[in-house]
């Protein structure tokens, strides 16, 4: 269910070089190191390509660098607004379905999760766009839908898999039903929650220059505008700099998942 | 019911009210969802306190759903409980758990909590200052026989098996419960850890002297550990509730006595102690001694060997007259002769020394304190004949009855 893991193609560097982030470190400083090399040196042949080259008045203006960084504002805000709303709605409910009052119901509850993510992005967008509104808003409310089941789905996964003798243990010893729940099973289920919400952020960085369709503006309007100019340059250009987005956005959820991965696990 | 007085539960050992009875079932009856017969039906027991009561049957006898019941991890479907002469079958079950250890077979420790932090989990909620927490948790960890500096700052993961059964004892006991339950606590460890943990167990236990009800499906441990066995039929029916000597001398029925099985003048061996038999003495010289004063010890006394103790008086090696004459004159003692192997401890039982004597291949085992300092020996002489007492001891009361198996 994670995304792709760069602990695996980091190249392994001898640690002990930094202190910094102590025991809690799941990589070494390489391993952190690596991606953002990366991604560093494909924007900087992206950018010699680009003042290299030739370009024509459509070209340059959309190409210009005031452009390109409010279009990947624009985008990040999609991206954010709509992962914090995932979040907000997917991990208490998951929460609540996995409780035991609510066994009977999570079935339904889940194939109401799973029309959000059957029905294609694109097709819930035209269809709000006809019956209720464009813009900003809609976008986000169709990427919520999209990625709300993975997270949902990882959220309960996390919370069933936390072994039962350790429940059972924490409840013989006095502690609440909600003290287990968010001292005992909510950090035990973080690392695989962490995964689902990574994967719904990579989802909604692509998913998100679908926006340019109803108006809202973002990356996917370079992509488009690449057609509409006849200029294949600038959606190279563009196509480049969503899939970078995807992987910083990507790499800093890894780091979240290291980072508030409990110790001892 | 009766009103809860529980926020003022006396926390001492000495009740001052309750007498010798800690734990009262009374009537007690679990029916599940959709199962025709109760999983318990009217049970009615009395648990003394300071005592370990062994809960043994076959499985699906009910023997955990009774242990649960008692701090209402799983709530009784009629009938009541007493702890410490108060009625606590309505009292809030979260407050009541925090005054009854508990220990499971999976044990589980929280993975995500350091040993200190798993241990402190009951203190925490009783609200405790950090001192005192911290204080609990290092004699915690000593009582068990961990290092504190060691492994309070450990995670789970990095224990054993054993270690991981020490903290969960440890964990239970966090707030110095009069009552623990512990459902077949040494059932996921390997054979020789547990014969080892379930010593420890007991040696602890002559300084806590908890009420413990514990639950086995094994009658070998329930005759180890227990001071009282409740034998358990299907539905928690008391088959036998009695002392493991009586239980094995005097089984109430067939049952009973298929369930202790074949061997029950092996199992006996379980039921003694080394400090309740005569030990012998034997001769026995420091390891600087002389070959000479060796030669006179031996011409001295009828035995044929002398054990040789370190400056500790801890025992070193077994010395006859022949590896003296093999050896060169100015030999120290200690390089010569037989290890000094079979050492068993006061508390050890006659099955467990047996046991020793028969892997050194020694007839006799050596006694020593808990500092390891030599106290007596035990020959097998000795155990035949605490055998042989025992068995008498039966017949006696089967008052020249039927055929008793006579095995051995």
């Amino acid at each position: 269910m994670s995304t792709t893991s760069d602990e695996t193609k980091a190249p392994r560097v001898a640690s002990g070089a930094s202190t910094a982030a102590g025991p809690r470190r799941r990589r070494s400083l390489g391993g952190y190191l690596f991606m953002p090399v990366v991604l560093g040196l494909v924007l900087l042949f992206t950018y010699l390509a680009v003042s290299r080259r030739d370009l024509s008045p459509t070209e340059s203006s959309r190409l210009a660098f005031d452009y390109i960084v409010a279009k990947t504002v624009e985008h990040l805000e999609l991206t954010i607004a709509s992962t914090v709303l995932v979040l907000v709605i997917a991990i208490p409910v998951g929460i609540l379905l996995t409780r035991s009052f609510s066994r009977a119901i999570t079935p339904a509850a889940i194939a109401v999760f799973n029309i959000g993510q059957a029905v294609p992005t694109i097709g819930l967008l035209f269809i709000f766009a006809i019956t209720w509104s464009i813009g900003f808003v809609p976008v986000v409310v169709a990427l919520t839908a999209y990625t709300t089941l993975p997270v949902l789905r990882n959220t309960m996964v996390g919370l069933t898999q936390v072994d039962a003798s350790v429940i059972e243990s924490a409840r013989g010893m006095g502690m609440t039903k909600l003290a287990v729940l968010t001292r005992i099973e909510l950090p035990l289920a973080v690392p695989v929650i962490m995964a689902g919400l990574r994967t719904a952020l990579t989802i909604n960085v692509g998913t998100a220059t679908l926006a340019t369709f109803v108006g809202a503006g973002a990356l996917g309007e370079l992509i488009v505008s690449g057609f509409s100019d006849v200029s294949p340059f600038i959606t190279i250009v563009a196509g480049i700099l969503v899939a970078v987005l995807a992987l910083i956005v990507d790499y800093l959820a890894g780091i979240a998942e290291d980072v508030l991965r409990p110790r001892g696990l | 019911m009766t009103d809860t007085q529980d926020t003022a539960a006396p926390e001492s050992g000495a009740a001052p009210d309750g007498g010798t009875i800690e734990i009262r079932l009374e009537g007690l009856a679990k029916r599940f969802p959709g199962q025709r017969e109760p999983a318990v039906d009217d049970l009615t027991m009395e648990i003394p306190k300071g005592e370990i009561v062994i809960l043994v049957g076959p499985s699906g006898c009910g023997k955990t759903t009774t242990m649960k019941m008692i701090n209402r991890i799983i709530e009784p479907s009629s009938g009541r409980i007493f702890l410490d002469g108060e009625d606590v079958t309505k009292v809030n079950p979260d407050q009541l758990r925090r005054r009854i250890g508990y220990v499971i077979q999976q044990i589980g420790l929280f993975p995500h909590l350091s040993i200190a932090n798993n241990i402190a989990t009951v203190p925490k909620l009783l609200g405790w200052k950090k001192e005192r927490i911290s204080e609990r948790v290092d004699e915690l960890l000593e009582m068990v026989g961990m290092d504190p500096g060691q492994y309070r700052n450990r995670y789970p993961k990095e224990l054993s098996g054993g270690q991981r059964q020490r903290v969960g004892v440890a964990r239970a006991m966090s707030a110095d419960p009069d009552v623990m339950l512990m459902d077949e606590p040494f059932g996921a460890i390997d054979p020789i850890t547990r014969d080892r943990l379930q010593n420890e167990f007991l040696r602890l236990q002559e300084q806590i002297k908890k009420t413990i009800i514990f639950v086995t499906h094994d009658i070998d441990e329930a005759i180890k550990m227990g001071d009282r066995i409740a034998i358990l039929r299907e539905q928690s029916h008391i088959a036998q509730f009695d002392t493991p000597e009586r239980i094995l001398v005097n089984p109430a029925d067939d049952f009973v006595a298929d369930f202790i099985g074949r061997g029950a003048s092996l199992k006996r061996l379980s039921l003694s102690r080394v400090r309740d038999v005569e030990l012998h003495q034997w001769p026995t010289v420091e390891q600087g001694a002389s070959h000479d004063e060796v030669h006179r010890l031996l011409e001295d006394s009828d035995k044929s060997a002398v054990l040789v103790l370190d400056s500790e008086r801890r025992p070193v090696k077994w010395v006859n007259a022949d590896h003296l004459r093999r050896a060169s004159d100015g030999k120290a003692l200690s390089e010569l002769g037989l290890p000094a192997e079979a050492v068993v401890q006061p508390n050890a039982t006659l099955s467990d020394t047996l046991n020793e004597m028969l892997s050194a291949r020694y007839s006799t085992a050596i006694v020593v304190d808990s500092s390891n300092a030599y106290q007596g020996i035990v020959d097998i002489d000795t155990i035949n004949e605490t055998v042989r007492s025992l068995r008498r001891a039966e017949q006696g009361r089967l008052r020249g009855g039927d055929d008793e198996d006579e095995d051995s």
